[in-house]
């Protein structure tokens, strides 16, 4: 929490007034004198009451958003691999800092990055923020969230982007309460309002059934976590310009109240987001054993396999497999439904892959309706011989 | 510890459809007229409050910001076992975004008696943001941790627990107080039992208002969020392709066609 903004001067007679209409009891008699303890939420009850005048309250600082510039994203990374959703995020700084004229800022948080940073200049940002540190090798909340908060509270950036990662979905929000600014969860698209130079933050709510625009227009940084796999990544630039610039860690400052015991890789070789190929189950395969139908179909074609909701509720696979609003967006060349109705939940984890493919028993699903090429047939029946057919053209 | 732990649960009560019917001009959720149910998330919350205090005792106290009919969400809580219901309401209090609603539910939460550990649903089903519990947090300034999938150790002010990322299985330990959000992997909530029910329908249901937090007017509800819904619209919806049936030789002869078009065999 900052400073009190609540201050009592010398014209104090220690008369005792304030202390006792303090609803917080913050405020101690010592010495004769009044002195504000850090209770105090700033109510302005004590303003009201003291006979001589004795107490001031700052009002709260207006922000000048005219002091803000310049477009931030935070760069992801574990064991200093650079998340690729840091590169999709750079990509959509880019163009709203195009759009606002205004520089590209990326920052990393970690140990041995410098390489990570560096790839982050190579793709166009103008500044990257490095802070580097053995200390930060893990992810942790508090020490992550008080640099983050640092790092906008000295470069001031309007905007400041973070993957909707687990990470990014823990961090982002201890980081907009610490800066007192609003933060919106989870967009899949974003722009610049012409006029008020606002950032346009749309993202799915209640359900998926709806898209909802959100602007920040009082507080800065508007902040804002990001899906992955929404954004094209930033690709190399012919003559980077940027620079990393080395900030100063001074880690008696931040917190550090969690402690890392051990991180347990989940077994799975292919992960779904990041797959180019991906086959997936819903539950008009009718029973668990029906992933077994669709890993063989998966692992001829060297596909991912997914999930819709369902399947993962019935314990039939697990969760990281599942695709929709409320498991993993992904954006795959090809995404072949077998079985899967296509709710608009499941959709709108994947209907901006690049082709659909749907099989599916009922001329009606919902699916076919973004599908590219829709396949009336039974899945039990049609992938048995797409897979003859597959390893034939081989 | 052995007067045990003081945990509590902030619940949301939701709408119980997804056919949300939402104010064009506002923004916002209408919330009259649709079944109200407690977010399925923080079902799992208490329950996870409930079975940590059979371990060690203490007491687990709900507590939701919301209208005055918030309060059946907390008579169900109780119905499950939380000792104490606390409803925040106040006119001043709505139209509050994920900032004002975490800042005003950490104000509460100071003013009812102490806390060792306070337990969220992963997110709400009509907000939907997860925001809320981290951002409490950081309100209240204790440490948190999110996705808990899995408390293996608690007890003398420590705790170990387990989390869900996106790679994997994190395992941490941190000291009370705690906040944790928690989703459906971590338990299987228990349903009310009759004697729950009928000691629900009498318990009495602690109110909070501005009155007794006395927060600035500008720190809560519609003023005290920085956030504004200004448009709202339907998904866009996607052409469809073609649409094929056959024998199903001649529909596995067309996705190889497909599959050879697109080039990934
Ligand atoms: C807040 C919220 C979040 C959600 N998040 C997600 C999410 O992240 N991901 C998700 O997937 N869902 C999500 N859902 C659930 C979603 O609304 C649907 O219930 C779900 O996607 C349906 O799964 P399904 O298509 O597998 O099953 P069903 O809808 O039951 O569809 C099965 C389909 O299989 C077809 N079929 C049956 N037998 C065969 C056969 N032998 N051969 C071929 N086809 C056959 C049927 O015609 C049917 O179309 C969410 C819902 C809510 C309310
Ligand atoms: N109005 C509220 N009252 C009490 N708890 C809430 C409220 N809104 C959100 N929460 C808590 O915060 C969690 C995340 O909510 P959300 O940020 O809306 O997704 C919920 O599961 C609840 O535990």
């Amino acid at each position: 929490m900052g400073e009190v903004p609540v201050k009592i001067t010398d014209a104090c007679t220690g008369c005792g007034v304030c202390v006792d209409v303090c609803p917080f009891g913050a405020i101690d008699t010592v010495n004769g004198k009044a002195v504000i303890n850090e209770a105090c939420r700033a109510c302005g009850q004590c303003v009201d009451v003291c006979p001589v005048g004795a107490i001031e309250m700052s009002e709260a600082e207006a922000v000048d958003l005219s002091d803000y510039r310049g477009v931030m994203m935070y760069a992801e990374q574990r064991g200093g691999r650079v998340h690729p959703v840091s590169y999709e995020l750079l990509g959509k700084a880019q163009e709203l800092a195009a759009a606002l004229s205004e520089p590209v800022y990326a920052v990393i948080v970690g140990s041995g990055v410098g390489a990570g940073a560096e790839e982050l200049v190579n793709r166009g940002a103008d500044k990257v923020f490095l802070y580097d540190d053995p200390a930060l090798a893990e992810f942790r909340d508090d020490p992550y969230t008080d640099l983050l908060a640092q790092c906008c509270r000295d470069e001031k950036p309007s905007i400041f982007l973070i993957g909707a990662t687990s990470l990014g979905r823990s961090l982002g929000p201890r980081v907009s309460a610490k800066l007192h600014t609003g933060l919106t969860a989870d967009c899949t698209y974003l722009d610049i309002d012409p006029e008020t130079r606002l950032l346009r933050q749309t993202r799915p709510a209640y359900g998926g059934n709806i898209m909802a625009t959100i602007v920040t227009p009082n507080s800065r940084p508007q902040m804002a976590t990001v899906r992955y796999k929404m954004f094209t990544e930033a690709a190399k630039v012919d003559n980077p310009k940027g620079s990393v610039v080395e900030k100063p860690i001074d880690l008696s400052n931040v917190r550090d109240r969690v402690k890392v015991l051990g991180f347990d890789e989940a077994k799975e070789q292919v992960s779904i987001s990041e797959a180019d190929l991906i086959v997936s189950g819903g539950l008009g395969m009718g029973d668990p054993e029906g992933f077994g139908l669709i890993g063989e179909l998966a692992e001829t074609l060297g596909a991912a396999v997914g999930a819709s909701r369902p399947t993962v509720d019935e314990g039939w696979i697990d969760y990281r497999h599942q695709v929709g609003l409320s498991g993993r967006t992904v954006r795959p060349q090809v995404y072949m439904a077998c079985g899967i109705s296509g709710a608009v939940q499941h959709q709108a984890g994947m209907k901006t892959s690049d082709v659909i493919i749907a099989v599916n028993k009922d001329p009606e699903a919902p699916i076919f309706k973004i599908s590219s090429l829709g396949v009336v047939g039974d899945l039990y029946e049609v992938i048995p011989r797409l897979i003859e057919k597959i390893k034939e053209h081989r | 510890m052995s007067e045990g732990l003081n945990i509590v649960v902030p619940i949301k009560q939701v709408p119980e459809t997804t056919e949300v019917q939402f104010d064009e001009e506002t923004g916002r959720l209408i919330r009259e007229g649709v079944a109200a149910i407690i977010n399925p998330f923080d079902e799992y919350a208490i329950e996870e409050a409930l079975s940590i205090k059979e371990k060690l005792g203490g007491v687990v106290k709900a507590i939701t910001m919301g209208p005055p009919w918030a309060a059946d969400a907390l008579r169900d809580a109780i119905a499950m076992g939380a000792d104490e219901g606390w409803l925040a309401t106040d006119r001043a209090f709505a139209g509050a975004d994920t900032w004002a609603t975490s800042l005003t539910l950490a104000r509460c939460i100071e003013r009812m008696g102490g806390y060792d550990l306070v337990i969220c649903g992963l997110k709400t089903t009509d907000g939907d943001t997860g925001q809320t519990g981290p951002e409490m947090a950081e309100h209240l300034d204790i440490p948190h941790v999110c996705y808990v999938n899995e408390i293996t150790e608690i007890g003398d002010g420590r705790v170990v627990l387990k989390r869900n990322m996106d790679e994997g299985i994190e395992t941490l330990e941190a000291s009370l107080p705690l906040l944790i959000t928690v989703g459906k992997d971590i338990n299987q909530p228990r349903l009310a039992t009759l004697r729950g029910r009928l000691k629900a329908k009498k318990a009495e249901i602690k109110e909070i208002t501005n009155n007794d937090l006395k927060m600035n007017p500008k720190e809560i509800g519609l003023d005290g969020s920085f956030t504004r819904v200004v448009k709202l619209f339907e998904p866009e919806t996607h052409e469809a392709g073609e649409v094929v049936e056959g024998t199903p030789d001649e529909l596995a002869e067309a996705i190889l066609a497909k599959l050879q078009e697109c080039k990934v065999i």
